[in-house]
């Protein structure tokens, strides 16, 4: 017996620590099995988690208080022990009770909780205001005051496909990691601004107390004021898709100078990367940037192999349709969307020479080489179609 | 006490001779018209999709069992997801209960038969045609409807042909169902025996005819939804699309007008089941059969109140927020209500614990967790929290598994002697609802740390942070669905006739019309209606 139990307890210590070599708690993020909400770093969040601690207690004591009662009687009242059953049915006094009693105990539970949901609601006098858009499936961030105004960027998912697919171990930050966060100043009442381009998303940060749907053709708004600079992470949480796990949030809550530093940043890059769409470039400069193009906004759906997913994505290996046909109607597909699919619009998502560049990528890759008509297409055709 | 008096029918007065003849082979099952025929083919079908369903979510468990993708891509598994959610829902608990419907109304009322029988044979007969569209959907191109149980638009806008075959199922099941709800409620209102009053009727066809209001009054509306969603994808409307003017919010306000009622309907049945169990193993009359009563109809009638609970984060005004968010918490005083009740039945009983009794007390035991979840998530900031995570899907499973589903096992095993005349296995009774509730809680109770953790549901991947929970929850989900098979062990041995034979009445302590009948219950009962005399 002894030795069994102390088997046991060697199995159970070295899969903790092997666990515990494996992963720690993700800043920002979820603790290794988190038994609670997080802490959170906005007032809002703060009052949401002593809310849920609120409700955890007052429901554990009626709990407790019921259950207590009911053990006592199955303990007790059974007829193995000789009990006679009484024959009350009725009693006005109890039954009206247990009535009032609740009806006073939800009226204290709602205070609270509606001196919350009054603050929540409250997206007035922000500082800043950023707008979000929900994408199948990233976000872009476009800042519409403040010293970053005019900044956007899209927020791809970071974590390598290898680890998704099991071929290299997973990361501390896996699937909570991107390669350009939102960044926002300390202290400040940061309004974001959301809406989406296909399907219905939601916007996520537990740490901000924060969720809200995008919805499609309609803004809606939130608001969070974090008082602790730092990375808070979050994922999309309305079911958009295959790649619904596959569209994290990252947030960066830095100090003041911070901010103003990264906004100058931002802007002098996005100055440096203003291109001239009049520009003849070269097939190999395209084929290089559209492979780029397609790895971030294409390979979800159309595959890295250009098969797409029969009967869901086209494929666009050997596609007569657009691909290998005259430029016009890929360049339309690409700027406008497929209605009614899960084909986008990219029109306000990519510039005249990545669009040029992945519609030239996809026109020489597989074995689409020398096939179709038109191999190559330039920026100033995608701006005289748009 | 009361008593109860039956003008028992010696076996060959019948009005009819024919009216007697027990049609053989398939025609007695294809062209059924008998109530007790038609609830148990609603039962069979149930269980097996209960099966369908629960393999589908045990392929959910496997896949979640690790962080990344081991076995089924993320589209499959949106999928499972999905399907698991329709057949569930449509195919399992909804038909379990119109089953016990069909068996236990008309022996509980004293009534020969449904008033519709033949409309009865319809209504069943379409639930397979819906399960094989369900089914059959899996093998079309782009797989089967992949955009949640709920359907949100636009996503199920962009699904394949899988989607409109869900559609279509969905109007066959709603179809099924309104006929049934207008069977059960004409049935009950009309074909009572002499001296039962509605107050003196027992609490299960309470309940029932509650719920049959509830479908007629929300299943036309899912109906509504769908063909919706239908002629946006096809025939050019735009009621979903803001390009033409339309809004994707209006069709969660549909789906959830229909959606909270429909919680329901899934469990006021249950109510009903338990309301006759625990008296019968306390032998003590439920407490607060009036009170009972009520509650259900205010639980009924304010789930028409408080749908948008499921939208707070679509960004409501706060004034809805606010008027969403107490009308939930005031749902929770008659359920409570139910509860007391149900206690003060057991206090000072005489108790037994057979398997019906401990179902029933699992069900409240684990309903309850499920209920106080429920208030957690009616706060509406608490909400914004766990909205979409798998503190929704631990709270919900607690209700409908816990809940709907213990109680559909609590009454089989009760009403089991009456439908085949044979007592069921007590011992492997027991074995099978201790392992279902001690697996049940493996698997559900871990999804409550990682919702509030914020682990979004419906996600075929996760963060590593996660996964022990997760492999917890795995481990469980296969007892529980391997310890179902114990079930159909225990209901089949009972069936082919092994255990002792059942007296009329079984249990010492149950009352009610049904009891008077022999066991197994004669293929015809109360060709002339009996007389009533009970208190209540």
């Amino acid at each position: 017996m002894k030795m069994v139990r102390g088997t046991l307890g060697m199995i159970a210590l070295s899969w903790m620590t092997v666990a515990q070599a494996r992963v720690q708690d993700m800043p920002g993020g979820p603790g290794v099995n988190q038994l609670n909400l997080h802490t959170g770093v906005t007032p809002i969040a703060r009052d949401i988690y002593s809310l849920h601690w609120m409700m955890l207690i007052i429901c554990t004591l009626i709990f407790i208080g019921v259950f207590g009662v009911m053990l006592y009687s199955i303990v007790r009242h059974r007829k193995d022990r000789g009990y006679k059953a009484a024959k009350f049915e009725e009693h006005l006094g109890l039954e009206l009770t247990w009535t009032v009693i609740p009806f006073l105990i939800i009226i204290g539970m709602a205070i609270p909780a509606t001196r919350t949901v009054v603050a929540m609601k409250d997206t007035t006098s922000a500082d800043l205001t950023i707008k979000a858009t929900g994408y199948q499936w990233k976000w872009g961030y476009e800042y519409l005051d403040g010293p970053a105004t005019g900044v956007h960027f899209l927020s791809n998912l970071a974590t390598p496909q290898d680890q998704i697919d099991g071929k290299a171990p997973v990361s501390n930050t896996y699937l909570m990691e991107v390669d350009q966060p939102m960044v926002v100043p300390v202290n400040q009442k940061v309004r974001v601004v959301l809406t989406a381009a296909d399907v219905i998303h939601a916007w996520m940060v537990p740490e901000l107390g924060v969720k809200q749907d995008a919805i499609p053709g309609f803004l809606r708004d939130t608001w969070f004021r974090a008082d602790k600079p730092g990375t808070y992470r979050g994922q999309c949480a309305e079911l958009c898709g295959k790649n619904h796990a596959y569209m994290p949030i990252v947030v960066e809550v830095k100090s003041q100078e911070d901010y103003a530093k990264w906004a100058a940043d931002q802007k002098a890059a996005m100055l440096a990367a203003t291109e001239d769409p009049n520009k003849t470039w070269s097939k190999d400069e395209l084929l290089a940037k559209g492979r780029q193009v397609f790895a971030t906004n294409c390979v979800a759906c159309h595959q890295a192999n250009g098969q797409g997913i029969p009967g869901t994505f086209p494929a666009l290996n050997g596609d007569t349709k657009f691909v290998l046909a005259p430029m016009q109607g890929q360049i339309e597909t690409v700027l406008n969307g497929h209605p009614g699919t899960a084909m986008a619009a990219f029109r306000d998502q990519l510039s005249d020479t990545q669009i040029a560049s992945v519609i030239t990528y996809t026109r020489n890759a597989w074995d689409n080489v020398g096939k179709g008509p038109d191999p190559v297409v330039q920026p100033s055709d995608v701006k005289a179609l748009r | 006490m009361s008593s109860v008096t039956v003008d028992h029918i010696p076996p060959h007065a019948g009005h009819d001779e024919h009216a007697h003849h027990v049609p053989r082979g398939w025609r007695r099952w294809v062209f059924a018209t008998n109530h007790k025929d038609i609830g148990t083919m609603y039962l069979i079908f149930s269980f097996c999709m209960l099966m369908e369903g629960g393999t589908l979510a045990l392929l959910l468990r496997t896949e979640l069992f690790e962080p990344g993708i081991q076995f089924f891509q993320p589209e499959l598994f949106n999928q499972f997801t999905t399907m698991h959610g329709l057949i569930m829902i449509f195919g399992a608990i909804m038909p379990a209960f119109v089953g016990f419907a069909n068996w236990m109304i008309p022996l509980q009322i004293g009534a020969s038969d449904m008033a519709f029988a033949r409309m009865n044979n319809f209504s069943f007969w379409l639930l397979p045609v819906g399960a094989i569209l369900l089914t059959a959907s899996f093998f079309v191109p782009g797989g089967a409807n992949a955009s949640g149980w709920t359907m949100y638009a636009p996503l199920s806008l962009q699904m394949g042909p899988g989607m409109d075959f869900a559609i279509f199922a969905v109007h066959i099941l709603g179809a099924s169902s309104i006929m049934g709800a207008i069977n059960i409620i004409v049935t009950i209102l009309n074909m009572r025996a002499p001296g039962m009053t509605l107050m003196k009727m027992p609490l299960f066809c309470w309940s029932w005819l509650v719920t049959a209001y509830l479908l007629l009054a929300v299943m036309p509306v899912l109906a509504a939804a769908v063909t919706m969603l239908l002629t946006d994808r096809h025939f050019g409307t735009h009621f979903f699309n803001a390009a033409g003017g339309g809004d994707p919010v209006l069709y969660q306000h549909v789906f959830w007008f229909f959606g909270h009622p429909e919680v329901y309907i899934m469990i006021l049945p249950a109510f009903g089941m338990v309301s006759q169990i625990v008296p019968t193993f306390a032998r003590k009359r439920l407490f607060g059969y009036a009170s009972m009563v009520y509650a259900i109809c205010a639980i009924a009638i304010l789930s028409f109140l408080v749908w948008a609970h499921h939208m707070f984060t679509t960004g409501m005004p706060v004034t809805a927020q606010l008027f969403f968010m107490y009308g939930t918490m005031l749902i929770s005083i008659p359920t409570g209500v139910k509860v007391f009740n149900w206690t003060a039945t057991m206090w000072r009983g005489s108790m037994t614990f057979e398997t019906p009794m401990l179902f029933a007390i699992g069900f409240i035991f684990v309903f309850t967790i499920g209920g106080f979840t429920g208030l957690v998530l009616a706060v509406a900031p608490i909400d914004i929290q766990v909205q979409d995570t798998y503190y929704v899907v631990a709270h919900f499973h607690y209700v409908l598994v816990a809940g709907s589903l213990f109680a559909l096992f609590g009454a089989t095993y009760y009403w089991l002697p009456k439908w085949c005349g044979h007592m069921y296995d007590e011992r492997l009774g027991k074995w099978h609802f201790w392992m279902t509730m001690i697996s049940f809680n493996i698997t559900f109770f871990p999804m409550h740390f990682l919702g509030l953790a914020g682990m979004p549901r419906r996600y075929a991947d996760y963060a590593a942070q996660f996964t022990d929970f997760h492999q917890i929850a795995t481990i469980g989900a296969f007892w529980f669905g391997l310890s179902q098979l114990l079930f159909a062990y225990i209901v089949i041995k009972a069936f082919r006739g092994h255990g002792a034979p059942a007296p009329a009445n079984p249990w010492e302590g149950a009352e009610g019309l049904e009891w008077t009948v022999p066991s197994p219950a004669p293929y015809h009962t109360f060709v002339t209606p009996p007389q009533y005399e009970a208190s209540h």
